[in-house]
């Protein structure tokens, strides 16, 4: 257990009795004493506490927002010179090859760029940013920790030790004062539902997770639950429905690629992998993500293999990620298929345990998002 | 009642055997989502891979604790396989299976070995 970092609210989490799991270097709570199932559900209905510390927070300093957002736009196929004061916005380095090296969280923070990354890629990115960003300050953020309050709940919650949260919107972030310090406040998550994220200094960090667990509507919630409940909103986790191979456009992120950064645009490519994710954008990716349901109640996981129906032997495709969705109440998958068999409704086989079973395309999420827009 | 290293409960029933798993195995697996049962008369060899439990975590396999005939399955775990974790040694069994060798019984252990197993 020696080379496992441990989150400064390690103590906290097993006082809650939490079960510890190495991931990602860290040592993390997986489940609480509620179990995965349960804290699932009490984040759709009320609201969870997720201690999500072993993330990346970096701070990219330059002469001013502008000459910051021009920089990290060669890296990234996103709009960031657009991106308002106090706005936050969903983004991914690609490699040469059109492919995905991270997915992050990134916000405009007047004088700075605020950058999320995730913990098993944060080495890499500091290292890529630092390499690829002449000019630009990259400075690594420890010392703080990084809470999400997530659900219905949350505004509520958290609005009881700062008021003006509720005033906040979706992707709005903002300086706001809890346990008597600055946090730096998003109103964004990873779960579907209405939520923040704080980074909170280490040192209040306990006060503050204890400030909003004394509030009758917010249970801690683990990994286990973090992982359904992102998969029912059907976001993509990294290093396993998106990685160096896969393209933003396969993933269905096409979205996240603004006017200005596309064909015609203000500010057309000029990122790494821009020829085939240009050219993606005007033919058509030939694989997608896609949401996957299998029939009955056995979930079909990462790795399982996809055909185009019982009897084919050439494999389509494969799952990416898979679980039971506690609030869909059904398994729930995501994967990669051809694009002429992405279309929801298109059955599909899935062989599970040396057994075929079907399974069919469906819309993400598959559980609507409850963003306060 | 016997017990295995699996985890598994073996309840004499007339001249059957009533299988499940222990709540110290449905504690360890979280919660339950899915049990795939054998069919009903599938002749079976102690350690064949019987029975699947898919809970919120992961899948896990059950084997055949006796060589013999699966005669009975516990159809109400399709609806509810949380019936597992609600009550493992009751509502929540698995399996009856008609043992070919009811002596292989002895290899198992009493309740008390298996609690000093799990500590």
């Amino acid at each position: 257990m020696s080379d496992l970092e441990e989150l400064p609210l390690a103590a906290l989490h097993r006082e809650l009795g939490a079960k510890m799991v190495p991931f990602a270097g860290y040592e993390m709570p997986v489940q609480y004493t509620a179990g995965v199932m349960k804290e699932h559900l009490h984040t759709r209905e009320a609201a969870g506490l997720f201690d999500v510390s072993h993330m990346g927070q970096v701070i990219l300093r330059g002469a001013d927002y502008a000459t910051i957002a021009a920089a990290f736009e060669t890296l990234v196929p996103v709009d960031a010179i657009g991106l308002k004061e106090g706005r936050q916005r969903y983004g991914f380095f690609t490699n040469e090859a059109g492919g995905i090296l991270d997915d992050l969280m990134f916000a405009n923070r007047g004088d700075h760029l605020f950058v999320v990354v995730n913990a098993a890629c944060k080495a890499a990115d500091i290292a890529h940013m630092t390499a690829n960003l002449p000019g630009i300050k990259v400075e690594e953020i420890t010392g703080r920790s990084l809470l999400a309050l997530q659900g219905p709940a949350a505004e509520a919650a958290l609005a009881k030790l700062a008021p003006e949260v509720a005033d906040m919107k979706f992707m709005d972030v903002r300086d706001v004062t809890l346990a008597g310090v600055t946090c730096w406040v998003s109103r964004s998550g990873y779960t579907g539902e209405d939520g923040y994220e704080i980074s909170v200094p280490d040192a209040q960090a306990e006060e503050l997770a204890r400030a909003l667990l004394a509030d009758e509507s917010v249970l801690p919630i683990g990994l286990g639950a973090r992982d359904s409940l992102r998969l029912e909103a059907g976001l993509c986790l990294y290093g396993h429905d998106i990685d160096e191979t896969t393209s933003p456009i396969e993933a269905g992120l096409i979205w996240a690629i603004q006017k200005a950064r596309r064909a015609g645009g203000a500010r057309e490519g000029g990122f790494p992998g821009a020829e085939r994710i240009l050219r993606e954008i005007a033919e058509g990716p030939a694989r997608k993500r896609v949401g996957l349901r299998p029939e009955g109640r056995a979930p079909m996981r990462e790795g399982v293999a996809l055909f185009a129906d019982a009897d084919s032997t050439e494999t389509i495709g494969t799952i990416t990620s898979g679980a039971f969705g506690p609030t869909l109440g059904a398994p729930m998958s995501m994967g990669y298929v051809p694009a002429d068999m992405a279309a929801p409704g298109t059955a599909l086989s899935g062989e599970l345990r040396g057994k075929r079973a079907p399974l069919t395309v469906d819309s993400l999420p598959f559980v609507p998002a409850n963003f306060k827009r | 009642m016997k017990y295995t290293e699996e985890h598994e409960w073996l309840n004499p029933e007339g001249d059957l055997i009533v299988v499940g798993i222990t709540e110290h195995a449905a504690t360890q697996l979280g919660d339950i989502v899915f049990v795939e049962l054998p069919e009903v008369g599938t002749e079976v060899s102690k350690e064949d891979e019987v029975v699947v439990i898919e809970s919120v975590k992961a899948a896990s396999d059950i084997l055949a604790p006796l060589d013999g005939e699966i005669v009975e399955v516990n159809e109400a775990l399709a609806d509810n396989p949380g019936a597992v974790n609600d009550d493992p040694m009751g509502e929540g069994w698995f399996f009856k299976i008609k043992p070919s060798d009811a002596s292989q019984m002895e290899d198992y252990m009493s309740e008390q070995e298996y609690l000093d197993l799990i500590g």
